[in-house]
């Protein structure tokens, strides 16, 4: 009984392991650990908002008045930077004059903005530790930028590779749908019993192997093909991801697709084939509208895949985390993000967390899916009765 | 007349253009995967000796055999059926021999679906944060075995229920009028008569356990390791992360081109194997049941 629990257990465990991690990112400061920001004693600016960190930091924010502070412009002050105003003598060989000396440097300019250590941190330190706010998850979502290493703060905007996952799905799709309805098509319907014997299975055949091959075959065939085809500098594209992900979605469209349209009861293609309908027509009006939710549950659940999967993506589309405007760039999914990036990332750092969290994304939209086509084959088998 | 001789030709006409591109799109499916396989095979067949097979892997990747990387897939299948197996089919058991049609049923079934769909990477993650971290068993084959068992759970349950379903009624009535208990019936005689197409799902676990990449990046494979592992609780190399490590990120990737077909072609022929074998004792046990 315990073991018929075993996997409804581990779904509730992923969720909560996940989300538990997950979480993290939107509790913490999304500052390194054992940084601090640091302003002059009498800035009045208390808080900032990530993105105005970074702005900051970018130089787009130069004046401490766009942040509603004083007319001051302002000063960037980096741990590395203090060798430009002390000379190596002055801090010590060991660095142990780095303390007083950033405190001393702090104290005299009224515009800086100090980013360093906690240990360079002087026991009487006398600028003003600025507070950052947390990370929102609106800005989780909303953010176009992905740099969750940066310095000196992270960047985790999950848009990009929102967008990345979508768009090289929907390439998938679009390009696996239609061949893979003409196959179900002509398994189901037209083929003889004994063609249909053979293809069958080795079409499911496809479906076995592994991804990882998938991506290796993608890398050495198809990306070097779009490369010359299109003139690009760079064959690891968006393009590349969605035809190695349509050929691994292909099996699971036709096999589903093919199971709807053979429930359709023979009666009914016999009513239309004797009211003097070719073959072809009671196809396209009576078989596929009668199977039409399995058929639709077919594609979304190719579509699921398509979104999960990880190596063969990771392998072929290049991974640069920009929003795609074509699918001949490099882009990057959902997925291999958390593949390429978690080996580096360490063991509960904000990194480590940013990654759950676009595993909790990548795990709700699938849930979603999966949802979506119970509802969709439960609609269709209500209608038939 | 001439008219509705002219839509007659019209519509048989309209017809064989369909008909024929559909069964172009078929055979074309068909083609691409003996392209697929066809290719890997050319390229990689040259590379495969008994050397290759049998010894570690020398000069950064580039030269010697992927031995470790086999025999780390091997403990890993072995791993993970050693826990799933058993689990999976007595869930498949229980839910389909003693559980009433009802609510559980229908949320078990629902979970097990949903576990199913869940990306193979996000099983990863899982197995990351629970056994590598929580449990800190370490990056390990036994962390590997365990999230590569939760993630072929549904196959297995799946494939037992399917095979338990196939078996006559007419037999458990029979069982039970002769005056078995419910327990004699199942073990004594449904389970014998499905164990066949049980074993077909096993193996086709096995396929699909051999093959995956993304769950073991961070519960047990590494990168490089020219020794065979002692105990559950040592990393290993494994076939497929062997594959995406030296075709990606080897020291030199053109010069490890080589070894990386050849891996292909060992993993390829793991999974066809195994896909064939159960197809083969399918039909096998098919024919022999539809004689009895």
């Amino acid at each position: 009984m315990l073991s018929s629990a075993a996997t409804s257990i581990t779904v509730v465990l992923i969720v909560f392991f996940l989300f538990i991690e997950g979480a993290g990112v939107f509790t913490k400061k999304p500052i390194e650990e054992g940084f601090l920001l640091a302003v002059h004693s009498t800035n009045p600016i208390q808080k900032l908002e990530p993105s105005q960190v970074k702005d900051i930091f970018d130089q787009k924010i130069t004046n401490w008045k766009q942040l509603g502070g004083k007319n001051e412009p302002i000063v960037l002050f980096r741990t590395e930077d203090i060798t430009e105003f002390y000379s190596e003598a002055e801090l010590g060989e060991n660095f142990e004059h780095f303390p007083a000396k950033i405190d001393e440097y702090v104290s005299k300019t009224p515009g800086v903005i100090a980013f360093f250590s906690d240990k360079y941190k002087a026991k009487n330190f006398h600028g003003k530790e600025l507070e950052i706010n947390k990370i929102k998850i609106f800005e989780f979502l909303s953010g176009e930028e992905w740099f969750p290493t940066a310095q000196p703060i992270a960047q985790m905007g999950v848009k990009a590779l929102i967008y990345g996952t979508l768009w090289v799905s929907f390439g998938a799709i679009l390009l696996a749908l239609p061949i893979g309805l003409a196959a179900a098509i002509y398994l189901s319907e037209i083929a003889r019993k004994r063609t249909r014997n053979i293809l069958k299975p080795l079409i499911e055949l496809l479906a076995g192997i592994p991804s990882v091959v998938y991506g290796f075959f993608g890398l050495v065939v198809i990306v070097p093909l779009i490369q010359s085809v299109f003139g690009l500098p760079v064959g690891e594209t968006g393009l590349a991801g969605s035809i190695v992900l349509a050929i691994m979605a292909l099996p699971t469209i036709i096999t589903i697709s093919e199971d709807a349209m053979r429930t359709t009861p023979r009666a009914m293609k016999e009513a239309s084939l004797a009211l003097g309908a070719s073959h072809w027509q009671t196809i396209y009006k009576v078989t596929i509208p009668y199977s039409a939710s399995g058929i639709t549950a077919g594609a979304i659940l190719g579509i699921g895949r398509a979104i999960g999967e990880t190596m063969a993506v990771l392998m072929v589309t290049g991974n640069a985390a920009i929003i795609p405007h074509t699918l001949l760039a490099p882009l990057r999914t959902i997925p291999a993000t958390i593949a390429a990036e978690l080996g580096e990332a360490a063991n509960g750092g904000l990194h480590y967390q940013s990654l759950f969290a676009l595993g909790c994304i990548l795990f709700l939209i699938t849930f979603c899916i999966n949802m979506l086509v119970e509802l969709v084959t439960n609609r269709g088998s209500h209608k038939k009765h | 007349m001439t008219k509705e001789i002219r839509l007659a030709k019209q519509k048989r006409r309209n017809q064989k253009i369909a008909f024929g591109l559909f069964q172009f799109t078929s055979y074309a499916v068909v083609g691409l995967l003996f392209v697929i396989l066809a290719f890997i095979v050319i390229k990689g067949i040259g590379v495969i000796s008994w050397e290759f097979i049998t010894e570690m892997p020398k000069e950064g990747m580039t030269q010697g055999g992927i031995f470790p990387a086999i025999v780390g897939t091997l403990c890993l299948v072995f791993g993970s059926m050693i826990f799933a197996f058993p689990v999976g089919v007595l869930a498949a058991i229980y839910m389909n021999e003693y559980v009433k049609d009802g609510w559980i049923k229908k949320i078990i079934k629902q979970m097990t679906n949903n576990l199913a769909g869940v990306p193979s990477i996000v099983f990863g993650l899982f197995g990351m944060a629970l056994f590598v971290n929580k449990l800190e068993f370490g990056d390990s084959l036994l962390a590997g075995s365990l999230t590569l068992g939760l993630l072929v759970l549904p196959v297995v349950i799946r494939t037992t229920e399917e095979s338990l379903k196939s078996v006559d009624d007419t037999f458990r009535q029979a069982s039970l009028g002769l005056g078995a208990s419910k327990w004699q019936t199942t073990s004594e005689v449904v389970f014998p008569i499905a164990f066949p197409n049980i074993i077909t799902g096993l193996i086709l676990s096995i396929g699909r356990v051999s093959g995956e990449t993304a769950p073991i990046l961070f519960t047990v494979a590494a990168y490089f390791l020219p020794k065979l592992p002692t105990s559950i609780f040592d990393q290993a190399m494994a076939l497929p992360y062997h594959l995406y490590v030296i075709s990606t990120s080897g020291t030199n990737i053109e010069a490890s081109r080589a070894m990386a077909y050849g891996t292909a072609l060992i993993l390829i022929i793991i999974v066809l194997i195994s896909n064939l074998l159960a197809n083969a004792l399918r039909k096998y046990f098919g024919k022999k049941v539809k004689m009895n």
